[in-house]
């Protein structure tokens, strides 16, 4: 089947069958910065932005969000001009593999659209359902903060 | 001391921005044309053999391919872990076999147009078992009663002890002294059983190969693995294709802590490649990572030491019993590890027994896991520490300060445990265990809080803990790195590594070392790592050795760069070399003070007389393995109604030498601190009584979140290490190693009773709290 679908601001028309997952149908279509870390929703590695909530795209089924806004970490910044929360991300050394980087950036963007004004344990919740192995999350948590920082100074 | 323009610096990690922003690709994220979805299928059994297979109904459904299994596949004898060659584990796996080993070992492979169709034919593929016993505990695979599990062909490649007759991966023996004299004259004797279990590495990104062909009709092999050039090695010998006939690509890799230093895949993908003449792909599901991968080795350890009333060990008696699991990937070194890695820390025992088994039985199969059979000793030295220390009525931090080996000092240890061979003899120049444990005690208040019991909110009460621990930095004569740099002309450098940056940031670390040589900034250093056919020999990132071995084949190979650029100075400015030397970004002539700009001398070389690149290449092995120390502490608090234990904060202080890049070492320190805890307190293959693991998945496996973590500190402490690169030593694995032990002392110190036995879920420190 055929749908229209709107990615990161570009609305594309894209055929797909009615049991892709939107994860699959974005990994499809070039957007492999989603990524795929376990399909069952336990990871957060395939985080997107769904009408500006943030979504395991794993869980979803492509055909119920058509026409929706879907945003991936690349519909935030670029590398010539990166998002605040993204830049953080470097500075802080918050980013190792990189492979969680994409979901966990989209689950701190989704927290401080919700509450601008997180404390550490907000933060920390926030981040709840992104599974990092490698930086034991404390320079992600630093990361946020900053992100937080630099919003305010702005 | 540092006037570094680039070591000791916080450089962003190079790929970072890259990475934030999602542009770096991932061997998933690379997606080819045409390409074949290949498919596993495993045994249910945890033990049988397979009298038939019958696919003729799979190879029917429309869009399979190919259906691999035992009866069209050569049977090679191989071992996947991915060391150098030969390697000291043992060949005892084949690609299908006709016996099953384990719950998740492979029976059958579909190649097909889609994943559905794959996945679909799997389903028709009858496999008639006879089921054989099962074998599940460690201390009856020794028994002439228990079944044996490689009855066949298998081998050991090099000659180490390997007798898998009696089930036996491997053994290993060490005497020195007279210990039962010494346990004999002992004031006191402590004796007590300690075992650490089953965990999964858990990189985020799964397991995943694809092979196809370039245009010229070579193998290529992307894949997401820490040792690029043994996954040649090993494909290129299972498929008897010469090696020049494959290329090995390392994109950005997700992850690996050991699990990606085996070679699992990439022989299936490039089998299928080169039975089809297509592209093939295969992608691990979580469930399979979890059941079918690779594992850390469980281990039960029986620890025994003899003590003087003033506080000395006279003889230490470790008896180690490792579980292999199916197969033996690691199965010698992991175990040699555990006294090499352990026993020389404490260095002034005199009599000393060390006695490793290792033993197949019918479960997941173990393999690297940073960490790397220290973790399982240290579990059981620590606790050991801590036991006498009280008994003596002493503060281990004083106890440990008296025992731990120190600068100029050796053990015979060193000489004896190798990885397969011999060891090698080593002398310590570099540790500040004391300084560790003096700033890491202060930051968690040891002195105040030890022996207090506080209380914590309703019925919690609360203790602290002590760990140290020692590892290596790579494996003396046996790890080798290269290197190789060409100059530009705008005096960008083009470093090419073997070395395997698996998110660790050895990429950003080796152009740091580059750049220091070169007194340029290291964003002058462009890096390519991890392609056979462009980038020199690496043996991979695994055993700590990445700073240290490739990090001093890049010093070796910049330090040739800049005698080439010294000498075409020499030229241009018709002056000795040696009254020339290397400025920031220039070359100065000390008497005339003339000075030539880097650029000016790679166009001269480039363009204008006896032209050449400036260019030179090193490769570099080490006949030591420095290690770095560590002490770490936990604070933690025991709910005495649950059982349940938190980590309130947890402080790791680090001698890694010279840091080349301190948020990246504290990465390092702080990602395996997590890693440490959560596999302490709750993570846990649960095997039912057929020996399947019922929990492969994120949601019953769990692994600590943001939301999980406690308070941490560390400190990096900066030593200079001679040999190694700028002073460095190794950090990547240590810090996993005191966690366990550290939290097992804390829930001590806070509700007398002691946890042998990882992990210490509530409901065991319950059971052991209502004792």
């Amino acid at each position: 089947m055929f749908g229209n679908f709107i990615i990161n601001g570009e609305k594309k028309e894209i055929s797909f069958h009615s049991s892709d997952l939107l994860l699959t149908l974005l990994r499809d279509n070039g957007f492999t910065e989603v990524k795929e870390g376990c399909r069952q929703g336990d990871c957060g590695a395939c985080l997107v932005l769904l009408a500006g909530k943030a979504v395991n795209s794993c869980q979803v089924l492509a055909a119920s969000v058509m026409d929706m806004e879907i945003t991936t970490v690349k519909g935030l910044g670029t590398i010539h001009e990166p998002h605040i929360i993204q830049s953080a991300f470097v500075e802080t050394g918050a980013v190792q593999c990189g492979f969680c980087t994409p979901g966990m950036i989209i689950a701190a963007y989704a927290l401080l659209k919700k509450n601008p004004t997180p404390d550490a344990e907000e933060i920390k919740e926030g981040l709840d359902g992104n599974l990092c192995r490698c930086t034991g999350y404390e320079k992600i948590i630093d990361a946020v903060k900053l992100a937080l920082k630099k919003d305010r100074a702005k | 001391m540092n006037d570094f323009l680039n070591i000791g610096k916080a450089v962003p990690k190079r790929d970072s921005l890259s990475l934030a922003t999602g542009r770096e690709k991932f061997t998933a994220d690379i997606q080819l044309d045409n390409t074949l979805h290949l498919a596993l299928l495993y045994s249910p059994h945890a033990h049988a053999e397979i009298l038939d297979i019958d696919y003729e109904a799979a190879l029917k459904l429309e869009g399979v391919v190919e259906v691999l299994c035992y009866k069209n596949v050569p049977r090679v004898l191989h071992t996947t872990a991915g060391q150098g060659f030969p390697e000291p584990s043992p060949y005892d796996t084949v690609l299908f076999d006709r016996r099953v080993r384990f719950v998740g070992d492979r029976v059958a492979l579909v190649a097909a147009e889609s994943m559905e169709i794959a996945r679909q034919a799997l389903r028709l593929i009858k496999v008639e078992y006879r089921l054989l016993e099962e074998l599940f505990d460690i201390e009856k695979a020794m028994s002439d009663s228990a079944p044996r599990l490689h009855v066949d062909d298998e081998f050991a490649r090099i000659p180490v002890p390997y007798q898998p007759e009696k089930n036996l991966a491997a053994t290993l023996d060490i005497t020195f002294g007279d210990p039962d004299k010494a346990f004999r004259e002992a004031d006191f004797v402590e004796e007590r059983t300690y075992s650490m279990h089953y965990a999964s590495h858990c990189a985020i990104e799964p397991h995943t190969t694809s092979a196809f062909f370039d245009e010229q009709g070579r193998l290529v092999i992307i894949t997401s693995t820490q040792v690029p050039f043994h996954a040649r090695r090993i494909v290129g010998y299972l498929l008897d294709i010469p090696t020049g006939e494959i290329r090995v690509i390392k994109p950005r890799i997700g992850g690996g802590f050991g699990g990606k230093q085996e070679v699992i895949l990439e022989p299936l993908a490039a089998l299928v490649a080169w039975r089809t003449k297509r592209a093939a792909t295969i992608t691990l599901s979580r469930s399979e990572v979890f059941i079918s991968t690779r594992t850390r080795h469980a281990m039960r350890i029986h620890l025994k030491t003899g003590v003087s009333k003033e506080g000395r060990i006279t003889a230490l008696d470790m008896d180690a019993l490792m579980n292999a699991g199916a197969y033996g990937p690691h199965a010698l070194t992991v175990l040699s590890n555990t006294g090499s890695k352990v026993l020389p820390l404490f260095n002034k025992i005199d009599h000393l027994k060390f006695k490793g088994r290792t033993v197949y039985t019918n479960l997941p199969v173990g393999g690297a896991y940073r960490g790397y059979g220290a973790t399982q000793g240290y579990f059981a030295l620590n606790q050991h520490l801590d036991i006498i220390a009280r008994r003596l009525e002493r503060d281990p931090i004083e106890l440990c300060k008296e025992w731990h080996i120190g600068e100029g000092e050796g053990s015979r240890v060193f000489e004896v445990l190798g990885e397969g061979t011999e060891g090698v003899e080593q002398i310590i120049r570099s540790c500040k265990l004391d300084e560790c444990l003096d700033r890491g005690a202060e930051a968690i208040g040891w002195h105040e809080k030890r022996n207090q019991r506080l209380k914590g909110p309703k019925e919690r009460v609360r203790g602290v803990g002590l760990a140290v621990a020692m590892q290596g930095s790579g494996i003396p004569e046996v790890d080798m790195g290269s290197a190789s740099m060409k100059m530009n002309e705008d005096a960008s450098f083009n470093l090419l590594v073997g070395a395997t940056d698996i998110g660790t940031g050895s990429d950003t670390i080796l152009a740091q070392i580059a750049a220091e040589v070169l007194k340029i900034p290291s964003q002058k250093i462009i890096v390519l790592s991890s392609d056979t056919d462009l980038t020199p020999f690496d043996v991979g990132a695994y055993a700590s050795s990445t700073t240290y071995i490739s990090g001093g084949a890049v010093q070796k190979c910049a330090l040739k760069i800049k005698e080439q650029i010294i000498s075409v100075a020499a030229n241009m400015l018709k002056a000795e070399t040696k009254e020339l030397y290397l400025g920031e970004e220039r070359v100065i002539n000390r008497q005339s003070g003339e000075e030539l700009p880097l650029q000016d001398i790679c166009t001269y070389a480039l363009y204008t007389k006896d032209q050449f690149q400036i260019q030179a290449q090193a490769s570099h092995t080490a006949s030591e393995s420095p290690p770095p120390f560590a002490a770490q502490f936990a604070e933690v608090e025991v709910d005495l109604l649950t059982g349940r234990v938190d980590v309130v904060k947890f402080v790791s202080a680090v001698d890694c030498g010279q840091p080349i890049n301190p948020p990246l070492a504290e990465g390092q320190v702080e990602g395996a601190v997590i890693n440490g805890i959560s596999y302490a307190l709750c993570e846990e293959y649960n095997f039912n009584s057929k020996g399947k693991m019922v929990n492969p998945s994120f949601g019953d496996y769990k692994i600590f979140t943001a939301a999980d973590i406690p308070e941490m500190e560390t400190i990096i402490v900066s030593s200079y290490e001679q040999s190694g690169p700028f002073g460095a030593k190794s950090i990547s694995e240590i810090a996993i190693n005191g966690p366990p032990p550290a939290i097992a002392n804390a829930i001590f110190d806070a509700a007398g009773v002691r946890m042998y036995h990882t992990p210490f879920t509530p409901e065991r420190v319950w059971q052991e709290l209502n004792k």
